[in-house]
């Protein structure tokens, strides 16, 4: 015992000597969190639309003032097409909604067609774009229906739809919890990612080594300092999303901070692992790049939705911690203690920190023989 | 003349020997951009082909089932549950077996044939919001059909109005169109800025930059000597990757190779510049690895690759400004997707060289600074 609080001093006056740990473990957090959270946002608004009135009628200029009114919208209302292509091809305009000479026409006729042309090199807003288009002229031709130029003649299948647990439809409510599983994978294994390599590489472990103290005890000093940085980390970042993005936490605290704590052991054990394997400072900073980052936005179902993946993705997102954490925050966030979400997520990660830590010593004990 | 040339050769010869004679080190640049453009090419899509829904059908009409047949028909659907009691929802959304649950009113055939509007309750789990609306989009366009074929059966007529849809560039509205061109940039930069930041670092920390700065070098030939080393390294990552989208994901080239290069080219200079830069100023690796990960995070999340620029409040939207990965997005898409050539990629081109021609020669006179 004697022996470890003698090591995690060592450690911790290391951690306040060099400045760039403790900004990686409260200034990145707070940077982090701020930065993004203002500025990630998949709430499409005030979309450039190129409206061409083809057709001068009465209709067809009703149907044009739909996109005026959307707040959705801040449309430019043309006559021609090929000045409008040019506003697409210049990037004014994201979209063009083309009514034709014939509308009016084609309307009595009950047979009237509005084109929309998408800026389509970005899929989902462009998908997005469409839906909001869509719903404005849905919204003109049922003003139309109500003021009696027409009868309904067939019943229509209307959708009522309910967005549970984020009725404003507000982006940010599933950003900044996937912000907050980015930030503690990125605390945490960048934090231990070196401290091992680095170590090897002046040769101090193995002066270390013929001290009596054991291979898991130093470990455990390693882990400590860190751990309590990143707590603060997290703190920040509860914080922030509570009070300057309010973000319901519909869970309790208690839940939220118990498993982010195991989350931390996972991020922290990664590093350490990285760390003892490779011995070097460089590969172990290219593996700690390649392994935690871009897998925790890519993979862990914090923007993109894992069940559309193929199968062979989807095993390998299985073995991504972060993919558990970021089930686990949105639904303590959003949803609340749901504990038939809570338990199978905690229990894995809980797994994976035993699992990492063992090999972790193993790795470190075999590299002293 | 020819002198200052020869040794920055014998510097860049150096220094590939350093990066490339570990095979590890070796193995960590090559491997991975091609393994990760093919994982996260298929992983970052908002394009949705399974979606888990449970049924509550209260009315089991011919109606109802037809609806539903087309739901199943769609290969985006796929029903998990048929639900007895409204009861259950709750459970199905909260433990996420589920995305939607659609509810159809007993009534529902019913006001369909009397001509009146009938209505479909849809829940949506909106713990992420936006893959919600895209299910609730493509739902949408479903009941579309789902109406103009019932009219059509009953020899009604149908809604007076069609919308059509069509899609610029990406014909088939596929994210990984966008993203795979956006990956040649975000993997590229990634580890070409962390290289370009350990490289000065770690002569400094082994003692053996301080001997490089009293040999004849001078600062800004032993800049080059750690700049070129680190763009040719960018090159090949983002040729790899420029592989993998063409001969594995099958994604059409429209536009001219020599302008795709001359674009990265650029990119990849500023992005080293910021390596470099980074590099003279820290004293250890850690510090490097630390400090180039605080960079590289706003660069590859403000660039557009994820959510758009154009989404972000004003301010931000000038930050990016600074990002040169929002330029070689913005070119990839550019030039890969939509065929353009130098000029009109032009104005993407000069931020970037701007961004090269200070943090280069920045690099080379804080060289000196770390000697005292």
């Amino acid at each position: 015992m004697r022996r470890i609080t003698a090591l995690v001093r060592k450690e911790t006056y290391q951690l306040f000597r060099d400045p760039s740990s403790i900004a990686i473990g409260i200034a990145m957090p707070l940077l982090l969190i701020l930065l993004f959270g203002y500025a990630l946002s998949l709430d499409v608004n005030n979309v450039p639309v190129a409206v061409v009135l083809e057709d001068p009628s009465p209709e067809a200029t009703e149907l044009a003032a739909s996109f005026t009114l959307s707040p959705y919208f801040d449309p430019t209302l043309l006559t021609a097409m090929p000045r409008a292509q040019e506003l697409v091809l210049e990037q004014k305009v994201d979209a063009i909604v083309r009514i034709r000479p014939d509308f009016a026409h084609r309307l009595n006729q009950g047979d009237a067609e509005v084109q929309i042309l998408v800026y389509g090199s970005d899929a989902n807003r462009a998908r997005i774009i469409e839906a909001y288009a869509r719903g404005a002229i849905a919204q003109w031709a049922s003003r139309r229906a109500m003021e009696g130029h027409r009868e309904p003649a067939a019943g229509a299948a209307v959708v009522e739809s309910r967005l549970w647990f984020n009725e404003a439809d507000d982006s940010h409510y599933f950003l900044v919890p996937g912000l907050i599983v980015l930030i503690m994978t990125l605390i945490g294994a960048l934090l231990t990612a070196l401290v091992m390599a680095r170590e090897w590489e002046r040769g101090t472990l193995e002066a270390l080594f013929v001290t009596p103290v054991r291979a898991g005890e130093i470990l455990m000093a390693k882990m400590i300092p860190y751990f309590a940085l990143g707590m603060v980390g997290l703190a920040l970042c509860i914080l922030a999303a509570k009070f300057l993005f309010e973000v319901p936490i519909r869970g309790s605290i208690s839940i939220l901070v118990a498993v982010s704590m195991l989350y931390l052991l996972v991020a922290l054990s990664i590093g350490l692992l990285i760390s003892s394997v490779t011995k070097s400072q460089f590969v172990s900073s290219m593996a700690t790049l390649l392994i935690t980052f871009l897998p925790a936005l890519f993979l862990s179902g914090f923007l993109f939705d894992l069940r559309s993946m193929p199968a062979a993705v989807r095993i390998i997102s299985y073995a991504l911690p972060a993919r558990y954490y970021v089930t686990l925050l949105q639904t303590v966030f959003l949803a609340g203690d749901i504990w038939g979400v809570i338990l199978p997520n905690a229990v894995v990660l809980l797994g994976m920190a035993a699992g990492l830590l063992a090999l972790t010593r193993a790795v470190a004990t075999k590299k002293l023989s | 003349m020819l002198d200052p040339i020869l040794r920055i050769l014998a510097l860049i010869r150096k220094e590939l020997l350093a990066i490339l004679r570990d095979p590890r080190s070796r193995v960590s640049l090559f491997l991975p951009p091609i393994v990760q453009c093919l994982i996260f090419g298929y992983a970052a899509t908002y394009d949705l082909t399974r979606v888990p829904y449970a049924v509550l059908d209260q009315d089991r009409s011919a109606a109802s089932r037809e609806l539903l047949a087309a739901m199943n028909g769609s290969h985006v659907f796929q029903q998990v549950a048929s639900l007895d009691h409204s009861a259950d929802i709750k459970t199905m959304i909260d433990e996420q077996r589920v995305l939607l649950v659609i509810q159809i009113g007993q009534d529902f055939q019913r006001r369909l044939l009397a001509g009146l509007p009938a209505t479909v309750q849809v829940i949506a789990d909106g713990r992420n919001s936006n893959t919600a609306g895209t299910a609730l989009g493509y739902l949408s366009t479903i009941v579309d059909a789902f109406n103009r074929a019932w009219a059509a059966d009953h020899e009604a007529v149908g809604p007076p109005i069609r919308v059509t849809m069509r899609a610029w560039y990406n014909a088939n509205l596929e994210t990984r169109w966008y993203m795979v061109p956006a990956l040649i940039g975000t993997l590229t930069m990634l580890q070409t800025l962390l290289l370009a930041a350990m490289s000065v670092a770690r002569e400094r920390e082994q003692g053996t930059f301080d001997q490089l700065l009293v040999t004849p070098f001078r600062p800004v030939e032993i800049m080059v000597g750690k700049a070129l080393p680190a763009i040719m390294v960018g090159m090949t990552q983002a040729t790899l990757i420029l592989l993998v989208a063409q001969l594995w994901f099958r994604i059409p080239f429209a536009g001219s190779y020599l302008t795709l290069y001359i674009g990265l080219a650029f990119f990849l200079l500023a992005a080293v510049g910021i390596g470099l830069m980074l590099s003279a100023i820290v004293a250890t690796m850690q510090q490097a690895m630390l400090y180039a990960f605080l960079v590289m995070m706003p660069f590859s999340l403000l660039s557009g690759l994820t959510t758009p620029i154009s989404n972000m409040p004003a301010v931000f939207q000038y930050l990016t400004l600074l990002n040169p990965l929002r330029y070689a997005i913005e070119i990839a898409h550019r030039v890969y997707l939509e065929g353009a050539g130098l000029d009109r990629i032009a104005p993407d081109l000069w931020p970037m060289t701007l961004i090269a021609a200070v943090t280069l020669p920045s690099a080379a006179w804080l060289f000196r600074r770390g000697v005292e």
